[in-house]
């Protein structure tokens, strides 16, 4: 218990002092993960879309596959993206193993499932409420798709934060790939797990701390997102 | 309006069917290039699926459609209101605005003709509103407003009078008859009788998909040209 009272004290003056390698290591977390957020929502979403508004062979085959891939396992998808990236692999010449963009991959692909299933149902529903009218407007599927995001924004964001939630508590994948190298591929998860295997509970703490403050901004925004939604009569 | 109306709709030997049954069958009749008429007959009958049907939303499984003419925006001269209000999230006037711009018009004409609309269906102090928090009856005259203020050269409702307190349904009455007055044709789904005789000019009677009288509605309330008719007119015809 003196321990856990020393390392919390110790972890609140580097906090307080906003200690360089603390804040190195935040800022690379946020950075990883915002990316791999900005780029799974984009494809995410438009695969979304296009599940939507088209239908063609294999689209029902593609859907299982996305729904199944939601809850894929860190570690699993980290284990192939270094297959992938690893010297002897086909993406090997790349030399991106050990460096954030694999980072980035490795969260991309863990994303992309999460963000379009949950938002292919949402469009899906509002398509199914929505359609005749689109239909009795007269409105192209470009139109239509538009309003159509318009529409499910807040469930949209919701999808996204919960995204980004993912993302940024993860270590599985990005420890495997991204090597948890100092000032490289340090994130908050990574140096949470090995510091607290050496022991060295006071800087674990004070990133402890940062992953759950940064839950909580989530969940607020979330509570914010679906109170604005109500009040617009969502 | 100078533009030409796409109407009068000739409809033949419409049928619709769903696997093997039959919700349509052979229906043929004419819709005029102006006044209201009335589509009536007990629930089940098959409004609903007609007014669908001419208004294109759903395609026939035989018999066809003739327009007047067929402009490249054929659907975009038309307008529906379904039976069960769809709504935009977003506020009352929003609604309005919405199927203006899809139109293409301009954001201070899409203002004027919003507040217009709102003024003429007693929705001015809701304007802010979000569409969706409104009352039943609130939501069905704003899903008119909003059909109309694109000025259609015809006009589909399903049943707007379901919902409406009897100011409400007044109001929506003497609306309908404005909407005709002004040039747009309106074909009016209801199986309220009462509402049928103060606004229709015309009358389409469908029983179990088939179309069992249509003429003038003065005949078809004075003297019911089938036995389904008057038994319907009397109360006494069930589904
Ligand atoms: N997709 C469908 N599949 C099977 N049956 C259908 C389908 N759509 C409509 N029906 C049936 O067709 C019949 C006519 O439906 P419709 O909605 O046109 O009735 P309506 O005259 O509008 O009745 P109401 O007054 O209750 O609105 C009903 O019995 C309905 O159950
Ligand atoms: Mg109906």
């Amino acid at each position: 218990m003196d321990e856990f009272s020393a390392a919390a004290s110790l972890a609140f003056t580097l906090l307080a002092k906003a200690d360089p390698t603390l804040v190195d290591i935040v800022l690379r977390s946020l950075r990883v993960s915002l990316s791999a957020l900005a780029i799974a929502g984009s494809i995410g979403l438009l695969l979304a879309a296009l599940l939507t508004v088209t239908r063609f062979t294999g689209r029902t085959l593609l859907i299982i596959g996305i729904n199944a891939a939601m809850g894929l396992p860190p570690v699993v998808v980290g284990l192939a993206v270094y297959l992938l990236l690893s010297r002897a692999g086909p993406l090997g010449d790349w030399g991106l193993l050990f460096s954030p963009t694999a980072m980035v991959i490795a969260q991309v692909v863990l994303l992309t499932p999460l963000i379009c299933g949950l938002a292919r149902q949402t469009l899906e529903d509002a398509w199914r409420e929505y359609g005749e009218l689109f239909a009795s407007l007269g409105l192209n599927h470009f139109r239509a798709l538009c309003t159509l995001l318009v529409e499910t924004r807040y469930s949209l964001l919701t999808t996204l934060l919960a995204g980004f939630g993912r993302a940024i508590s993860e270590v599985g994948a990005v420890l495997i790939v991204g090597g948890n190298i100092a000032h490289v591929t340090r994130v908050m998860t990574t140096t949470i797990a090995m510091e607290t295997s050496r022991g060295n509970l006071a800087l674990a703490l004070a990133l402890g701390f940062i992953l759950i403050l940064l839950a909580l901004i989530i969940n607020a925004g979330v509570f914010i997102t679906r109170e604005i939604a109500q009040r617009q009569g969502g | 309006m100078a533009r030409e109306s796409i109407l009068p709709l000739r409809c033949e030997g419409l049928s619709f069917r769903v696997g093997d049954l039959t919700l349509l069958q052979e229906v043929s009749f004419t819709l005029g290039q102006t006044g209201v008429t009335a589509v009536l007959g007990p629930n089940g009958a098959g409004k609903t699926l007609l007014l669908k049907l001419c208004h294109g939303l759903l395609a026939p499984s035989a018999g066809h459609l003739q327009w007047r003419y067929r402009p490249a925006d054929l659907r975009m001269r038309q307008a529906m209101v379904f039976q069960k209000p769809i709504l935009l999230r977003r506020s009352v006037a929003a609604n309005i605005e919405y199927v203006l711009r899809v139109r293409g018009m301009s954001r201070a004409e899409s203002d004027a003709r919003t507040h217009e609309m709102l003024r003429l269906t007693g929705l001015a102090e809701f304007a802010a509103r979000p569409a969706r928090a409104l009352s039943g009856g609130e939501q069905q005259r704003l899903a008119l407003a909003r059909a109309w203020a694109t000025a259609p050269d015809v006009l589909f409702l399903d049943e707007p009078g379901a919902n409406l307190d009897p100011a409400a349904a007044r109001a929506v009455e003497e609306l309908i008859c404005t909407i005709a007055a002004s040039g747009t044709k309106v074909v009016l789904a209801t199986h309220d009788l009462a509402q049928a005789r103060r606004t229709a000019q015309d009358v389409l009677f469908l029983h179990r998909g088939r179309l069992r009288a249509a003429g003038a509605a003065t005949d078809f309330f004075a003297s019911p040209p089938d036995e389904t008719a008057a038994a319907f007119l009397r109360g006494e015809l069930y589904w």
